[in-house]
C-alpha cells in the first residue's frame, strides 16, 4: 500500500466532507420551512467548502501518492471497500466542487420558488455524490458515486428545469446510464484479473493483453467521453444545459463535465497505456473535431444558455487535447483548464439566469442593450466573456495556453488545427456580449430591469476573484499538481518504453 | 415446533373458514386476516432455529427452508397490508379470497421443505390451484371478465408446466429408482452423460420456470398480470417467486455443474428472457403488464446467479430475489393505492402522482430506480454480485449481453418516473393513504438501502442457508 498516504492530523477529513452535505439533506427530509431549507442548504455548503480548506494547506506537494487516505472494509465477501483518498490529479476538482456548492445555493434563493425543500435535498445529494467521485479509490465505490449522481440531476432538470426538461432530463439520464454500463463489465473484469480487488491504485500499469486493454479503452472511453462530452457524443448537453435551472446547469457545466476528463486521466491513460498510446490519436483529432464544430455552433446561436453550451463542447475539446497529447505541459494546462472551464462557464451560466430571472427568457435578442440598466452586471459579464476565449491575464489563457504549448510539442499541424477554435471562441463571445451590452437600435425596452442585488453580486465575486488569481499567479496551483502529472506521464513513458523495446524484439 | 408455521397457516385457513361462514363486515375480515398474516409471521420468527426430518424424510426442516418460510411469510404479511382494502374483490367473496391465500402460501412454505419428488408434487399444485381460483375471484364491475380469461390461462399454462414436471419426474424415478432427492444426486450425478438424465432434469426445472416466469413458460405473465386484481398480482409476482428460487437452487445443486448442456439451456433461457422481457416492456401501457414483462427479465437475471453452480452464485440469486421482491412490493403498493375501486393502473394515471401524494410517488420512484438496477439500492448491489458470480466463472458475453439489458430496461423505468415527476395531474384525484400503507412502504423502502448499502451482512446470512443443503 505504499500508495496511499494516511494524515494523521486530519484523520477522517474526507468522509466529513463526503457525508456532511448527505446529513444535512437527511434532516430537510423532515423540514417544512421554504426559508429554513435555503438557510439550511447554505450552511451546511458552506461549513463544507470551509472544512474543505485544511486539504489545500496540508496538502503535500513533493508527493503523487494518495492523501488523506481512509480505509474501511464494506463488503468482505467481494473484497470492495470505502477507500478514498486525493492526489494532485483530483484536488483541483474537490476544492472547485466544495467552492461551488454555496454559490449554486445563492443563485436559486430566488429562482427557485416551488418546493424548496427537495431542491435543496438534491443539491446537497449531488454534492456527496460529486465529491464522493473525485476521492473514490475504490472502482465500486467510484462506480455507485457516479450512477447515483443522476437521480439527483435527473430531478433537477425534471422537475425544476425549462419548457422542454422532459425530453432533456430523459436524454440527460439514457445517455449517460447506457454509456457506463459497459464500464460496470470492465469493472468486474479488471476485479477478475486482479485477484479479486477492486483497488483502483493497484489496477493501474500491468500487463494487460493488446486486445484486452483497447476493449477495456473503449469501454472506458464510452463512459467518459459521453460525460465530457467529446464530439459527437454531446448531443445530450445542449439540451440539458438549455433546459437545467440555473444551478443545475452550473453543475453541470462546472462540475459533471469534468468527471469525464478526470476519468481520462484516472483511469483510462493508467490502466490502459497501451491502447491509450493506439487510440489516443484518434481521440486527439475528435477533440479538433469539437473545438471546432462547438465554436462555429456556439456562432450561429441565439439562446444564450444554448451558447454557452455549445461553447463548453469547444472548451472540454481544449481539454481532451491535452490530455492526450501526455506531455507534462499538455496534462497540466489540461487538469488548470479543468478548473477554468468551471470557474468561468459557472460563472456565465449565473450571468444568464440572472438575466433570465429578469427578463424570463434566454433570447439573446430579448437581453440586448441591458448593459445601459445593468452596469455592474454588464462588468461581471464582460471579464467572465474575456475569460472564456482566454484573453490574458485571465485563468483560461494560462490553461489554453499550457495546452497549444503542449500540443506544438507533439505535432505542429494538431496545433494549428486547433487556433481556430480559440478564434472562434472570440468571435461567439464577443458577438455575445456585444449584442447584451450595448445592441443595437431595435432593443426592446429595458429601463425597469434592476441592476444586481446584493446577494448577486456576492455570488459572481468569488468567481471574478478566481478569474485573476489563477489569471496572474497560477503557479501555486500548478504546484498541486505537478508531482502527480510528472508521476503519471513517468509511469506512462516508461510503460511506452518498454512496449516499444518489446515490439523490437518481435520485429527483428 | 418444527411444523409451527405450516399449522399456523392451516389453523388460520379454517378461523378464515368459519369467518367464510357467517356474515361478518369487511373489516372485521380484513382484521382478522392481517392478525392471522402476524401470527404466521411470528410463528416463522419462532421456528426459525429449527432442524430435522418429518414425515419419513420427505420434509426436511433446515436453515434453508426456514429462511424461506419467514420471508413468504414475510411478503404474504405485507401484501396483506398493502392490499388491505382489497378493492378489487367482492365484498361477499373476500373471507373465501383470504382462505385461498393462505392454503397458497401453506403449499409454497410446504415446498421450500420439501426433499422428496412427490412432495414437492403436492406442494406445488396445493399453492397453484389456490391461486389459480383467486385470479378469477376479480369483481367485474366494469363487466370485462378479462379476469375469466386470466384465470383460464393461468390454470391451462400451469397445468401444461405440471405436465412436462410429472414427466421428467417419472424419468427421474425410472433412471434412479428413488423419489428422494438425495438419493438421486448420488444416482444422477454418474449420468449427466445421458441424454435422459438432461431430458428429466429439464422437465423437472420447467415447472419452476414456470413459476419463476422465464422464457419459454412465461406466456402467462402479462395477461394474468391485466387481468388479476392488484392484489392478487402483486401476490402473484413476489411470493411463489421466492419459493420457485428456492426449489430451483434445490435442484440445481444437485447437478454440481456436471451437465454442461444443462448449463448452456439455463444461459440460454435466462438471455432470451432478459431480451423477451425488457424490449415487450418497452412498449407497455398498463403498469401491471410493465412489471409484469419486467420480472421476466428480472427471472433472467436470477438464473444468472443459478447457472454458476457456485454457493457464491446461489447466495447471490438468493440475495437478488429477496432484493427483487421488496422492490417490486414497494412498486405493487403504490398501484394497489392509486387504484380507486380496484381498477387497473395505466402509466399514464400515474401522472402528476407528486402533486397528488409526494409519498407515494417517492416510494414508486426509489422501487423503480432499484428495479431498474440504480445505486445505492439493492437492485444495483444484486446485479453487480450475480454480474461478478457470472465473471468470475468466465462467461463474458453473457455479461455483456445482461449488462446492455440494463440499458434497455432504465428506459421504461424511467418513463414511469418522469410520468409520476414531470407531468401535470390535470383533473386527477388526489391519493391518500392511510397509516399502515405508509407504515409498509416506509419499512420497504428501508429494506432496500439498506440491503444495498450494507449487502454484506444479507449476503453472508444468504451464503449460510445456501451451505446447509449442499
Amino acid at each position: 500500500m505504499d500508495q496511499l498516504l494516511i494524515n494523521p492530523d486530519y484523520p477522517y477529513i474526507l468522509s466529513t466532507l463526503i457525508f456532511l452535505p448527505l446529513a444535512g439533506a437527511l434532516l430537510l427530509l423532515f423540514i417544512k420551512n421554504e426559508d429554513f431549507a435555503r438557510y439550511w442548504a447554505l450552511g451546511i455548503t458552506t461549513l463544507t467548502a470551509i472544512l474543505s480548506i485544511p486539504l489545500v494547506v496540508a496538502f503535500d506537494t513533493s508527493t503523487s501518492q494518495y492523501q488523506f487516505v481512509e480505509q474501511v472494509s464494506w463488503v468482505k465477501s467481494l473484497n470492495i471497500q470505502y477507500v478514498i483518498g486525493i492526489d494532485g490529479i483530483s484536488i483541483l476538482l474537490v476544492m472547485l466542487t466544495t467552492f461551488i456548492m454555496p454559490l449554486c445555493v445563492l443563485a436559486s434563493w430566488t429562482y427557485i420558488k416551488t418546493r424548496v425543500q427537495a431542491f435543496m435535498i438534491c443539491l446537497l445529494i449531488m454534492e456527496t455524490a460529486m465529491l464522493g467521485v473525485f476521492m473514490a479509490l475504490d472502482f465500486v465505490l467510484f462506480y455507485i458515486l457516479w450512477e447515483a449522481m443522476l437521480i439527483p440531476m435527473y430531478l433537477l432538470i425534471g422537475i425544476w428545469g425549462g419548457p422542454r426538461r422532459i425530453y432533456a432530463s430523459i436524454k440527460f439520464f439514457l445517455y449517460t446510464l447506457s454509456g457506463s454500463v459497459m464500464l460496470l463489465v470492465a469493472i468486474i473484469w479488471l476485479y477478475v484479473q486482479n485477484g479479486y480487488s477492486f483497488f483502483i491504485p493497484d489496477m493501474m500499469w500491468q500487463n494487460y493483453s493488446s486486445t484486452a486493454q483497447i476493449l477495456l479503452f473503449l469501454a472506458f472511453f464510452l463512459a467518459f467521453a459521453i460525460k465530457v462530452p467529446m464530439f459527437p457524443f454531446h448531443t445530450w448537453l445542449p439540451a440539458a444545459h438549455v433546459e437545467a435551472p440555473t444551478a443545475g446547469s452550473v453543475i453541470l457545466a462546472s462540475v459533471l463535465l469534468k468527471m469525464g476528463t478526470y476519468g481520462f486521466l484516472r483511469f483510462a491513460i493508467p490502466i490502459t497505456p497501451e491502447a491509450t498510446m493506439i487510440l489516443g490519436p484518434a481521440i486527439l483529432w475528435l477533440s479538433i473535431a469539437g473545438i471546432i464544430y462547438g465554436g462555429f455552433t456556439a456562432l450561429a446561436q441565439h439562446d444564450m444558455k444554448k451558447l454557452i453550451a455549445y461553447s463548453s463542447v469547444g472548451h472540454m475539446g481544449f481539454v481532451t487535447l491535452g490530455i492526450f497529447v501526455l506531455n507534462t505541459a499538455g496534462v497540466e494546462g489540461a487538469i488548470l483548464q479543468m478548473l477554468n472551464h468551471g470557474i468561468t462557464t459557472g460563472a456565465l451560466f449565473l450571468c444568464i439566469g440572472m438575466i433570465y430571472e429578469r427578463t424570463h427568457s434566454r433570447e439573446l435578442s430579448s437581453a440586448t442593450g441591458v448593459g445601459k440598466h445593468m452596469p455592474i452586471f454588464v462588468t461581471f459579464l464582460a471579464f467572465f466573456s474575456l475569460s472564456s476565449f482566454g484573453f490574458p491575464a485571465t485563468n483560461s489563457f494560462v490553461g489554453e495556453f499550457l495546452i497549444l504549448a503542449g500540443t506544438f510539442e507533439y505535432s505542429i499541424p494538431l496545433a494549428l488545427a486547433a487556433i481556430p477554435g480559440a478564434v472562434l471562441a472570440a468571435a461567439y463571445m464577443l458577438r455575445m456580449l456585444q449584442k447584451i451590452v450595448w445592441g443595437g437600435t431595435d432593443n426592446p425596452d429595458q429601463s425597469w430591469i434592476n441592476d444586481l442585488n446584493l446577494r448577486e453580486i456576492v455570488t459572481l465575486s468569488p468567481f471574478l476573484f478566481f478569474v485573476f488569481w489563477i489569471g496572474l499567479g497560477a503557479q501555486p496551483f500548478i504546484d498541486l499538481i505537478h508531482v502527480s502529472v510528472a508521476n503519471l506521464l513517468d509511469n506512462y513513458h516508461a510503460f511506452h518504453g518498454q512496449a516499444v523495446a518489446v515490439a523490437d524484439i518481435i520485429l527483428h | 415446533m418444527q411444523f409451527l408455521p405450516e399449522l399456523t397457516l392451516l389453523g388460520a385457513g379454517l378461523i378464515i373458514f368459519i369467518v367464510s361462514l357467517g356474515k361478518t363486515n369487511a373489516d372485521t375480515t380484513r382484521n382478522v386476516a392481517i392478525g392471522l398474516g402476524a401470527a404466521v409471521f411470528v410463528a416463522t420468527l419462532l421456528s426459525f432455529s429449527q432442524t430435522g426430518k418429518l414425515f419419513f424424510d420427505a420434509y426436511q426442516v433446515d436453515l434453508y427452508s426456514q429462511v424461506f418460510k419467514t420471508l413468504i411469510a414475510g411478503a404474504m404479511l405485507i401484501v396483506l397490508l398493502l392490499g388491505k382494502d382489497l378493492k378489487g374483490i367482492d365484498n361477499s367473496v373476500r373471507p373465501e379470497y383470504y382462505l385461498f391465500l393462505f392454503i397458497s402460501v401453506l403449499g409454497l412454505m410446504m415446498l421450500v421443505s420439501s426433499v422428496e419428488l412427490l412432495s414437492i408434487f403436492v406442494a406445488l399444485e396445493l399453492s397453484s390451484f389456490a391461486v389459480y381460483i383467486m385470479v378469477p375471484m376479480r369483481s367485474d364491475k366494469g363487466n370485462q371478465r378479462f379476469q375469466m380469461e386470466a384465470g383460464i390461462k393461468y390454470l391451462l399454462f400451469g397445468v401444461t408446466a405440471t405436465g412436462f414436471m410429472l414427466f421428467g419426474m417419472s424419468y427421474m424415478y425410472g433412471l434412479t429408482g428413488s423419489t428422494q432427492l438425495s438419493v438421486i444426486v448420488e444416482k444422477l450425478s454418474l449420468m449427466y452423460s445421458q441424454p435422459a438424465a438432461v431430458v428429466a432434469m429439464m422437465m423437472v426445472l420447467a415447472g419452476f420456470f414456470y413459476k419463476l416466469a422465464i422464457f419459454p413458460f412465461h406466456f402467462w405473465v402479462p395477461d394474468v398480470y391485466e387481468g388479476a386484481s392488484n392484489e392478487t398480482t402483486a401476490f402473484i409476482a413476489s411470493v411463489p417467486k421466492l419459493a420457485a428460487v428456492a426449489l430451483l437452487i434445490r435442484l440445481v445443486s444437485l447437478i454440481n455443474g456436471e451437465g454442461q448442456v444443462i448449463v448452456n439451456v439455463l444461459m440460454v433461457c435466462a438471455v432470451l428472457s432478459m431480451f423477451y422481457g425488457n424490449l415487450s416492456a418497452l412498449v407497455q401501457k398498463d403498469i401491471k403488464r410493465m412489471l409484469g414483462f419486467s420480472g421476466i427479465a428480472h427471472a433472467g437475471f436470477v438464473l444468472l446467479g443459478i447457472l454458476t453452480f457456485q454457493i457464491t452464485g446461489y447466495a447471490n440469486a438468493l440475495y437478488y430475489i429477496i432484493g427483487y421482491v421488496v422492490m417490486n412490493l414497494a412498486c405493487f403498493l403504490v398501484v394497489c393505492t392509486v387504484s380507486q375501486k380496484g381498477e387497473n393502473v395505466m402509466i399514464e394515471d400515474l401522472s402528476g402522482l407528486h402533486k397528488r401524494s409526494p409519498f407515494m410517488a417517492f416510494t414508486l420512484a426509489v422501487g423503480l430506480f432499484a428495479l431498474a438496477g440504480i445505486p445505492p439500492f439493492v437492485g444495483f448491489m444484486g446485479k453487480f454480485m450475480l454480474l461478478t458470480s457470472a465473471l468470475k466463472e468466465g462467461y463474458l458475453l453473457l455479461v455483456i449481453l445482461a449488462a446492455l439489458n440494463t440499458a434497455i430496461a432504465i428506459f421504461y423505468y424511467l418513463s414511469v418516473v418522469r410520468v409520476t415527476f414531470c407531468n401535470d395531474p390535470e383533473e386527477r384525484a388526489d391519493v391518500s393513504s392511510s397509516l399502515l400503507t405508509n407504515a409498509a412502504s416506509v419499512f420497504l423502502l428501508l429494506v432496500i438501502v439498506i440491503m444495498g448499502v450494507t449487502p454484506q451482512r444479507f449476503v453472508d446470512f444468504a451464503s449460510s442457508a445456501v451451505q446447509t443443503i449442499m
